[in-house]
């Protein structure tokens, strides 16, 4: 397949793009709002094609360790599930990311808690960037805002995971799953052979040729010192990636007096706010973190320096905010706007937040 | 015959497989895991599939598994073998893809992936080691344990009206149609290690030849869980344990045995 330029969902994109990419293995459980995902794959059937696996599971639970088992054997997998589905994940996230293997995971967020509601949210930044599972680990987090960035972010995701063994998560909200937009798909590539596997994953768990020892994914340490240092290579993983990896996006921040902190769609609704601010004089400018894992810390502690607030904005009860707050350390203030229960704000919405916030900006005073 | 002439290669007629590497196993004196280890040992060895298999072990005393058997191996989170081989098998295929799990693994926690797992006809080999006992844990009941077998959460005996029954969760495996041989062995003596032996080995065989589940239960002991001398637990599983569990063939529709067909004893045919 030669790249194309096609209409379609978010969801349906990822399920392309996985394919096209030449992933391995997909394992999924129906949930909404993220079902199109496992049923565009099972149309296209890309087993007959590619010779991609593709299963539904009997549970989250299963999906994922299936995930963990194919991600054991050096093949890229993936899963995806929405919010109550991956609290259900997480036992499985966390031996992938302790047993070092790359994998993708995808959450097209709903409103929880519990079992919540099936329409958009944003509120589980908290268990996709400070661990989710149990024990000290981090999963690379990208937070698309477009159909677009829904196809370049499996791409994204698997070649992070394993240019640094360690699984990545798309954290897309329900807006970004189910609304259509033109998406440019990359070309079909092939899938890695079993030889460039073993070359490329020399701890794969493949079947021990007599050449060399077994190989043996686990991840139980009963030697407290051996431990420590597992813990130790794990996070001089995460500082290379906080390193070499933060990706964000800036938009009107050369000459801006506010700045707003947003991410995925609703990054989207603030643009269009700020467009309508700067048309009324108000200089406000956006940053978009697009790893929320690595946060953009220092690029939102140096734009603290010249500008005198920021807001956030977010389809939850403020978690984002924490991190925003922690990078600006109390040079400025660091507000919160954002709406729950599947609700989205406006653009309206975000410009009275910006007034509520910082008075001094809003013209009717 | 000296000595000397006893060590001369030509008149080995039995030694450890090179496969079962030398490191002490923390198993308990008395055990059933040390003989099972080293049958799938024996086995991989005589079939040629060390460079093809690929073992999933469990949580459980066998957690350590990888420890001993010179295989490529995977350790699953509680209960989650079934699923793991799943993907190991389907991404995999040339590749013989085998669990291992204890009765706490298999059909407490991981119920659900044993019997979807099974009900798929996913081509692996479920090796399942039932011990009526969480033994790493410290004794512990578990869904095996039979009624009146006391544990340290069963301190006066397993009470159905509290606990529920036994659950013999291999005859269960044996109604789905993606299983194609279901039995149930032990290994307290040579002839008993010997019907294993082979039980094991089909399974293998079975699991390279896409035929679908197999399912080994190991009716087995945990004289240390159980408060016993081995040989005490090995009488006792043979009074008890057997009454609750009865070794023999549940299912085989690879070689149908003529026996069991007389007995009555229902096959489904893998679609």
């Amino acid at each position: 397949m030669d790249e194309e330029i096609r209409l379609m969902k978010g969801n349906e994109a990822i399920a392309h793009a996985a394919i096209r990419y030449g992933v391995d293995g997909y394992f999924g459980y129906p949930i909404t709002p993220q079902s199109e995902i496992l049923e565009t794959l099972e149309e296209l059937m890309p087993w007959e094609t590619t010779g991609m696996v593709v299963l539904q599971a009997e549970s989250e639970l299963a999906a994922i360790n299936m995930v963990y088992g194919g991600a054991s054997t050096g093949k890229a997998v993936m899963t995806s599930s929405s919010s109550p589905g991956v609290s259900l994940k997480q036992e499985g996230i966390s031996y992938i990311a302790a047993g070092e293997l790359p994998a993708l995971i995808i959450n097209v967020m709903r409103g929880g808690p519990g079992l919540g509601t099936i329409q958009p949210s944003q509120a589980d930044y908290f268990q996709a960037t400070k661990g989710g599972g149990h024990g000290d680990y981090h999963l690379i987090v990208l937070a698309p805002s477009s159909v677009q960035e829904m196809a370049d972010f499996v791409c994204l995701g698997f070649d992070l995971a394993f240019k640094y063994r360690t699984p990545a998560m798309i954290l897309a909200d329900g807006i970004v799953g189910q609304m259509m937009e033109k998406v440019r798909l990359p070309k079909q590539r092939a899938r890695r052979t079993d030889a460039e596997i073993a070359e490329q994953c020399p701890w794969a768990v493949t079947g021990r040729p007599a050449t060399r020892k077994p190989n043996i994914m686990t991840t139980l340490e009963l030697e407290s010192s051996t431990m420590e240092e597992n813990n130790r290579r794990l996070q001089a993983t995460y500082e290379r990636i906080r390193s070499n990896e933060v990706r964000y996006q800036e938009y009107y921040t050369d000459d801006c007096d506010y700045l707003i902190v947003a991410f995925g769609s609703i990054a989207r609704i603030c643009l269009k706010a700020i467009e309508e601010a700067r048309a009324a004089g108000i200089k406000v400018g956006l940053i978009r973190p697009i790893t929320l894992w690595p946060f953009p810390t220092e690029a939102i502690a140096s734009m603290a320096q010249r500008v005198k607030g920021i807001l956030t904005v977010e389809i939850n009860a403020g978690q984002m905010v924490e991190d925003v707050r922690l990078a600006v350390n109390g040079k400025v203030p660091v507000y919160y706007y954002g709406r729950m229960g599947g609700i989205v704000p406006n653009p309206s919405e975000v410009i009275d937040a910006l007034y509520r916030d910082f008075p001094e900006i809003n013209p009717e005073r | 015959m000296s000595y000397e002439d006893i060590k001369k290669p030509e008149n080995i007629v039995y030694q450890r497989p090179a496969l079962l590497n030398g490191n002490h196993m923390h198993y308990c004196p008395g055990c059933s895991h040390g003989v099972v280890h080293k049958l799938i040992a024996e086995i991989v060895e005589e079939m040629g599939l060390q460079d093809k298999t690929i073992g999933i072990a469990p949580v459980g005393c066998a957690v350590f598994a990888y420890n001993y058997v010179d295989i490529d191996w995977i350790e699953a989170a509680h209960g989650r073998a079934p699923a793991v081989a799943t993907a190991v098998k389907r991404l995999n295929p040339d590749r013989m893809v085998f669990t291992y799990q204890g009765d706490g693994d298999l059909a407490a926690i991981g119920t659900g992936e044993t019997i979807h797992a099974a009900n798929r006809g996913e081509n692996i080999a479920i090796i399942f080691i039932n011990n009526g006992i969480y033994g790493m844990t410290g004794g512990q009941m578990s869904p095996t344990t039979l009624e009146g077998m006391k544990t340290s959460t069963s301190p006066y005996g397993r009470r159905i009206d509290l606990n529920g029954y036994p659950l013999p969760i291999t005859n269960l495996l044996v109604g789905l149609d993606g299983t194609c041989y279901v039995t149930r062995q032990s290994v307290h003596t040579a002839a008993a290690v010997r019907k294993t032996k082979a039980a094991i080995k089909q399974a293998f065989k079975n699991a390279m030849e896409g035929r679908g589940t197999s399912v080994v239960e190991v009716v087995s002991t945990c004289n240390s869980g159980w408060k016993m001398t081995p040989v005490q637990a090995n009488d006792w599983m043979v009074e008890h344990m057997f009454k609750k569990y009865p070794i023999g063939d549940l299912k085989n529709t690879v070689n149908p045995a003529p026996a069991a067909h007389a007995k009555g004893v229902e096959t489904h045919p893998k679609q």
